[in-house]
């Protein structure tokens, strides 16, 4: 039996996370809410009514457009570089031994260890001192130099929990060390290198510090919102941000039904297979 | 066709596979941060153009001059970073052990709020805490705050932004070293006659060390850095560290000074790291934790 000390504990335990996720939603609850203000002006600060004309129209404000734009475009060049370069230095760390690791390794530590406003400001004075003017460029060359340490690390740790034998077994089949990567290692690994391609992307078109110091005349998403704290963020930043909640949101149910779905046959046919084990082996919750 | 033996080619592939990336961090990494050493030894004004002549001054004149922001950004964090353990530890362990089949949905919740541009939830909370918002004026109601007393531009405003805005990196490592606990330990603990206090204290908490190296170091480290909550949510009287090298590199153009606190901040930091991971006493946390 469960003593009134433990029942107190649990109790306590849940209500502590419901406060704690609760916390972590009040400031979108705002977002949300204020995306259907009715604001006079400017200013978006108190509310003054339900509207949906913001929702009518999003791209409004030509400059957000752009803003956003250049986020997405910036987000894809940098992911695509930064998860192949990545993933390649994450292969060759795991994979093979050679001299020269540590630096390696301690090159791809030192940016996830350096706060940003370092890492910006010494680009920038890198730019700077060779009069490369910056903008749309040298923000994709500031997102890539940062992602890829996330994305070795990502795919690394995929890579050390593989199997090696089967490539091992598809090599002695008579396999090349080309196919064998193409069919065996790419597929295995493809879970990770696309959770670091997410991971690069989500921190990319979220990233003001970095970008305030190398974007020169080009506006982001978050330069935007920043920039326009001072007369006021407009009512088209919360819808956009909502509709992407909204977008993220119904992409994770479907993918949560997916797994379900998958799931559910793979113990049907765990069922059909092994009658007797599938009863014997107690259900885990 | 150039045909290199096997042994060969064995050796090579590994730089070829590194050789891009490695190129770029040293280009981008790397090189700015040697020429970001050169900078911080320079001496001049933004008129006339900097020069380098070993100006160890900068560093002495950038310690005396922002040695006030500096020990704030390191006040802050490190206070955020233990607000983000005691909240988030009792939620990271609900959601490992006690959320069943929840367990999903409630980590989903907690990546959620990402999903929202950090800059724009940073200005929710502005508007929360606003001086004529709704939180304000009931506090003043019940008598909490005084008729004029405000919840923005103060330094209780700017560390619970920065323990908002890094909850979730401190959440998301504890939850995952919790979770691979061996809950066996534990109920060998108790079975052992360890009450459920001396169990948590002798075999959890131990256990989840990494978790909190983990998100101890991705909390504290970008706090140390932050500039928009101090932006944002406060007034120079609490601005930061990162507040500065921004407005000096941005606005004011003094390279040296920027360059300068950058570096102390960055070896602040690498050697913090260094002593955390020594305290914890684990060697390889480093690597559990990376």
């Amino acid at each position: 039996m469960r003593s009134t000390g433990d029942k107190v504990r649990s109790w306590g335990l849940a209500v502590w996370s419901a406060v704690a996720l609760l916390y972590l939603f009040i400031p979108i609850f705002i977002v949300v809410l204020f995306s259907f203000n009715d604001n006079r002006g400017r200013f978006n600060f108190t509310w003054q009514g339900f509207t949906l004309k913001h929702w009518a129209d999003p791209f409004a404000n030509p400059d957000l457009a752009v803003a956003l734009k250049n986020s997405i475009l910036i987000a894809l060049i940098a992911t695509v570089l930064a998860t192949i370069l990545g993933t390649f230095m994450a292969l060759a760390l795991v994979r093979y031994g050679f001299r020269g690791r540590g630096v390696v390794d301690l090159l791809v530590f030192l940016p996830l260890a350096t706060p940003e406003v370092v890492l910006g400001a010494a680009l920038l004075a890198l730019f700077l001192t060779m009069a490369v003017n910056t903008g749309f460029a040298t923000i994709v060359i500031a997102h890539t130099m940062f992602t890829i340490s996330y994305v070795v690390v990502t795919v690394k740790a995929r890579l050390e929990g593989m199997d090696r034998h089967i490539e091992e077994a598809a090599m002695d089949l008579g396999a090349t060390e080309w196919a064998t990567f193409r069919k065996i290692t790419l597929p295995m690994i493809a879970p990770g290198v696309a959770a670091a391609a997410l991971l690069a992307s989500a921190i990319s078109i979220d990233d003001y510090v970095i970008t305030s110091f190398n974007a020169g005349q080009t506006q982001t998403f978050p330069l935007f919102i920043f920039g326009a704290t001072r007369q006021g963020v407009p009512p088209e930043v919360n819808v956009l941000a909502t509709s992407l909640l909204v977008i993220v949101l119904i992409l994770m149910g479907l993918n949560v039904l997916l797994q379900r779905r998958l799931a559910a046959r793979e113990v049907r046919r765990d069922a059909v297979d092994e009658p007797e084990t599938a009863a014997l082996v107690p259900a885990r919750g | 066709m150039l045909r290199l033996s096997l042994r060969r080619r064995r050796q090579l592939l590994p730089w070829l596979f590194l050789g891009p990336g490695l190129l770029w961090l040293v280009v981008f990494f790397a090189i700015p941060l040697l020429n970001q050493a050169n900078v911080s030894l320079q001496s001049g004004d933004a008129e006339t153009g900097y020069a380098f002549n070993w100006a160890f001054s900068t560093y002495t004149n950038a310690i005396s001059d922002y040695d006030t922001q500096f020990i704030r950004s390191i006040g802050y964090s490190a206070t955020a970073t233990v607000l983000c353990l005691i909240i988030g530890f009792p939620l990271a362990y609900f959601t490992a052990f006690r959320a069943g089949r929840f367990k999903n949905l409630i980590l989903l919740l907690i990546i959620l709020p990402f999903f929202t541009s950090y800059v724009l939830r940073t200005v929710a909370w502005q508007l929360i805490l606003s001086d004529n918002g709704w939180v304000v004026e009931r506090l003043r109601d019940v008598g909490l705050l005084s008729t004029d007393g405000r919840l923005l531009a103060s330094r209780t405003a700017v560390i619970a932004g920065i323990t908002y805005n890094f909850l979730p990196f401190m959440v998301l490592p504890l939850y995952v070293s919790l979770e691979k606990l061996d809950r066996r330990l534990i109920e060998a603990a108790t079975d052992l006659y360890a009450s459920r206090v001396t169990a948590f204290r002798k075999v959890t908490l131990p256990l989840a060390l990494p978790g909190i190296f983990a998100g101890s170091l991705l909390t504290f480290i970008p706090a140390c850095g932050d500039f928009i909550n101090a932006a944002l949510l406060g007034t120079s009287r609490q601005y930061m560290v990162g507040n500065v090298i921004q407005s000096k590199f941005i606005t004011i153009l003094d390279y040296p000074t920027a360059a300068a606190l950058s570096f102390i901040l960055m070896t602040f930091i690498l050697v913090g790291v260094f002593l955390y991971a020594r305290l914890l006493g684990t060697q390889n946390l480093t690597e559990a934790a990376f």
